[in-house]
């Protein structure tokens, strides 16, 4: 049954839809596998910090510093490996660590100094962003032969599209948030924080422990996008993804979860990565459009969103049903 | 029951402070099991405060509290919970954005293989929720029901936490006789099982409807616990009070009706109300009777213009006015003191002052500010009129107690003098002192030429103001009483859509 908090998702789905038959029209190349296994390759970074950017905007919070956290993710990883001789496994697992600590700790700010999201994931940026360019300001190779083979593996669909890895970690990415959203307590305090901290606290969610792995899950996820751009790239700069926490704010909103929290699906985020994808595709294959119309685009699709949230918040609190439902009315 | 030599749960010189309020002062408050304990005192007497220290919200000062002997120090509602006490708050208690049955299993939800079995969790809610006469689907979101079902949910999510106590702060504020009659069912089965119950209201015939003991607090300090079978009504009011309430006697004096003001016609709106007309003149008082969802708030926000009708018009001294939005309404000098305070009402980090002047400086416009020695004036004015129990006029709203944030919401309307003034529950939460001063003050305002349009669901309370009763039964106006024939009896016939009594 489709209720009213669904429609952002249904609208954002039909975006989607709608979008891909109108680029299929022109371009029909378009809906060859290839540009599909690329549209999950190219973002396959950004959808997994985007995950991350869910839960806390799910939770009514924000996080500037994923962006940050990426390009340092990437850094660790290349000066790691081309100065020791760790495994990149070993590697990968220590940036996931550090990471997920790092957003850990921003939750634990947030929570304890009662401060806002916005300032403590402000200093998280500048902070993440100071210690890539610590670690190195060039941009530093990543020449392992463990990479090539992680880079080698994808699975090549008969009309010739590649779906590598990365892609396919981003959807089994999306598909356990989605688990954990709405199948677990955890997800469930989530969506509860966001509808009130105060009333969760009167309703027994425990606070600081899932304020804490919210920011947690968020910092995790962005060094597990790090891990994936460094594939990506196969090289860490410090100045990378400047302003991708910016997008994963997009993508989320376009995916239909409210700003102010509480309302949202990790599936709309999905396609809200996809419905980005596509038009930075369609611009490529268009050729003659600047890559700056992705961005007007995108700014268009915001301010869309935002009008349709505004409205369905509206609709549903005029036209609230007033039936009691009380069985013994008499 | 008394000679029970260990009580459920024991506080003993729970004391809190705020900046610039002593709320809490060496309470004691014993439960014993299988009694249901009445916690009253006026508004602003710290009785949630109470409640608060006791469930772990609030830090407390001082003090020990052992349950069941042992001792205990929650340090929040999850581990108040944990211990057995389950609690509805006096505010909000649910989320909006979660379906019923997610509110009512919020951090105990069954699980399958680590997975929340959510397909489980609707059917375990419905059957819950049929035991208190609710039959809805628990898939939907809350807010999709009433406040009355919503605050049903909030009462069975918290019997459902509760192992060893259960406490309800103003748990019946919004709901209807048959709804309260059903909470006590349920609280009878409770007690039974051996759970101590304390119940937090100002309708004091509940109290000695349900209750066994009542502890009294009047600003802070205890002053005395009773047990209800040898006390009456009126010793309950003076502890609360500090002296005694006079008898106010109601005289059926014909009153002079001043001139026709406000004339509406067939105003309806689908699904809503049915077309509806009345007129009401000045210096009169029309109250608006009926059960939960009959069709009384509805009446109300569609003659404000809260919610547009889509038919039927609205004439002010034989003149057809539009009245399509609140700021319209204003403008023609209406006002709506509105039922929900929560969601509709207050601004609650906005000083109390600036709660106060809200409406009469959004009148005035936004370029012309009131000035502040002005707004002081108006503030202090009615706080002291209404009573108002606060530290400082500069304190957040929502630090007051319910009560008195009741009373700031009305003061806000007074402050715009309107014409014709429209009340949605004008006592709901407010204590029985300051419900006389409220009934009063209904009374005054009427004879200085105001037009009132008052809905409620207490009858004594409408019979003692009203000129006029009219009686709406699902959504239609289904008679009206004048005079005489008004009475409770006649309206709970009218109610009841049995035939009217002749006054007697
Ligand atoms: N956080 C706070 N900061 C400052 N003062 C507070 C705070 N919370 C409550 N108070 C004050 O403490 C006093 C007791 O409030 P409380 O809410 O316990 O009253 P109550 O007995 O529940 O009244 P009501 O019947 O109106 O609900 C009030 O004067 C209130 O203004
Ligand atoms: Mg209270």
């Amino acid at each position: 049954m489709i209720r009213s908090h669904h429609l952002p998702l249904m609208v954002t789905l039909a975006t989607f839809v709608l979008a891909y038959a109108l680029c299929g029209m022109q371009y029909p190349s378009m809906f060859s596998t290839r540009v599909v296994a690329n549209l999950l390759t190219d973002n396959a970074f950004l959808g997994i910090v985007a995950v991350g950017m869910t839960f806390v905007i799910l939770s009514g919070g924000i996080d500037l510093s994923v962006g940050s956290v990426i390009a340092f993710s990437g850094v660790f990883l290349a000066v790691i490996l081309r100065d020791t001789a760790i495994h990149p496994l070993a590697a990968f697992v220590l940036v996931l660590c550090i990471t997920t600590a790092f957003g850990a700790s921003m939750g634990a700010l947030i929570h304890y100094l009662e401060m806002p999201p916005f300032i403590v994931t402000l200093a998280g940026m500048f902070l993440a962003r100071g210690a890539a360019y610590v670690l190195s300001t060039d941009s530093v190779p990543i020449d392992h032969a463990f990479y090539d083979v992680l880079k080698d593996i994808y699975w090549k669909a008969p009309s010739g599209g590649r779906f590598r890895l990365i892609g396919g970690l981003m959807i089994v990415t999306f598909v356990v948030a989605g688990l954990v959203l709405h199948r677990t307590r955890f997800g469930q305090n989530v969506y509860a924080l966001g509808g009130g901290a105060a009333t969760a606290r009167l309703m027994g969610v425990p606070l600081a422990g899932t304020t804490i792995g919210i920011y947690a899950v968020s910092g995790g996820l962005a060094g597990l996008a790090g891990i994936v751009f460094s594939l990506y790239t196969s090289a860490g700069y410090s100045l990378a993804t400047v302003g991708v926490e910016l997008d994963a704010i997009a993508a989320v909103v376009i995916g239909g979860t409210l700003l102010s929290g509480g309302y949202g699906f990790v599936a709309g985020t999905f396609f809200g990565i996809l419905i980005m994808g596509l038009i930075q595709t369609y611009i490529v294959f268009d050729g003659s459009l600047s890559s700056w119309w992705t961005k007007i685009v995108i700014g268009g699709l915001l301010f869309a969103f935002i009008l349709l949230q505004k409205g369905l918040t509206w609709a549903t609190t005029t036209r609230r049903k007033t039936a009691t439902g009380f069985a013994t009315q008499s | 029951m008394t000679d029970d030599p260990r009580p459920m749960l024991h506080a003993r010189g729970v004391s809190k402070f705020f900046p610039g309020a002593v709320a809490l002062d060496d309470v004691e408050l014993k439960l014993y099991p299988g009694e249901v304990h009445a916690l009253l005192g006026e508004n602003g007497a710290g009785k949630s405060t109470l409640i608060k220290c006791l469930t772990g919200v609030y830090r407390r000062d001082g003090g020990v509290i052992t349950l069941d002997g042992a001792d205990i120090a929650p340090h929040s509602t999850l581990d108040s919970q944990k211990l057995g006490i389950g609690t509805v708050y006096q505010e909000v208690n649910l989320l909006p954005n979660l379906t019923v049955a997610e509110n009512l299993f919020l951090g105990r939800q069954p699980t399958r293989l680590g997975l929340l079995a959510r397909r489980r969790m609707v059917t375990e809610a419905r059957e819950v929720l049929a035991d208190y006469g609710l039959d809805i689907d628990p898939a939907e979101p809350l807010t999709s029901y009433s406040v009355a079902v919503q605050q049903v949910v909030a009462i069975a999510r918290a019997v459902e936490m509760s192992g060893k106590v259960l406490i309800l702060d103003e748990p019946t504020a919004s709901l209807d006789r048959d709804e309260v009659q059903l909470l006590f069912s349920v609280i009878r089965t409770l007690k039974a099982r051996g759970l101590a119950v304390v119940f937090i209201t100002h309708f004091l015939d509940q109290v000695f409807d349900i209750s066994d003991r009542a502890t009294i607090l009047r600003n802070g300090r205890v002053v005395g616990t009773r047990l209800l079978d040898g006390v009456s009504q009126t010793d309950i009011v003076t502890l609360m009070l500090g002296r005694q309430l006079e008898a106010r006697v109601h005289d059926r004096a014909p009153r002079t009706l001043g001139d026709l003001l406000i004339e509406v016609d067939g105003l309806a709106k689908s699904g809503m109300l049915d077309p509806a007309s009345l007129r009401i003149h000045k210096g009169e008082v029309v109250g608006l009777a009926g059960l939960l969802g009959s069709g009384r708030t509805e009446t109300a926000n569609l003659i404000f213009g809260a919610v547009p009708a889509d038919q039927g018009r609205i004439l002010r001294e034989g003149h057809e006015i539009r009245v399509t939005n609140p700021r319209e309404a204003v403008a023609q000098g209406f006002a709506l003191c509105p039922e929900d305070r929560k969601t509709d009402g207050i601004v609650g980090d906005l000083s109390v002052r600036d709660n106060i002047v809200l409406a009469l400086q959004a009148r005035q416009g936004w370029w012309r500010p009131i000035p502040r020695a002005k707004v002081t004036e108006i503030a202090e004015h009615y706080v002291k009129a209404l009573d108002i129990r606060l530290a400082s006029l500069d304190m957040p709203i929502r630090l007051l107690s319910g009560g008195n944030q009741q009373k700031a919401l009305l003061a806000r309307w007074l402050a715009t003098a309107p014409d014709f003034l429209i009340l949605d529950e004008p006592t709901r939460g407010i204590d029985v002192g300051a419900h006389a001063e409220i009934i009063a003050l209904i009374e005054s305002l009427r004879e200085q030429g105001m037009a009132l349009l008052v809905a409620s669901s207490e009858l004594e309370e409408l019979v003692a103001y009203s000129t006029r009763v009219i009686v709406l039964r699902d959504r239609r106006q289904v008679s009206e009483l004048t005079g005489d024939a008004i009475s409770t009896s006649n309206i709970i016939h009218a109610i009841a859509d049995e035939p009217i009594q002749e006054a007697s």
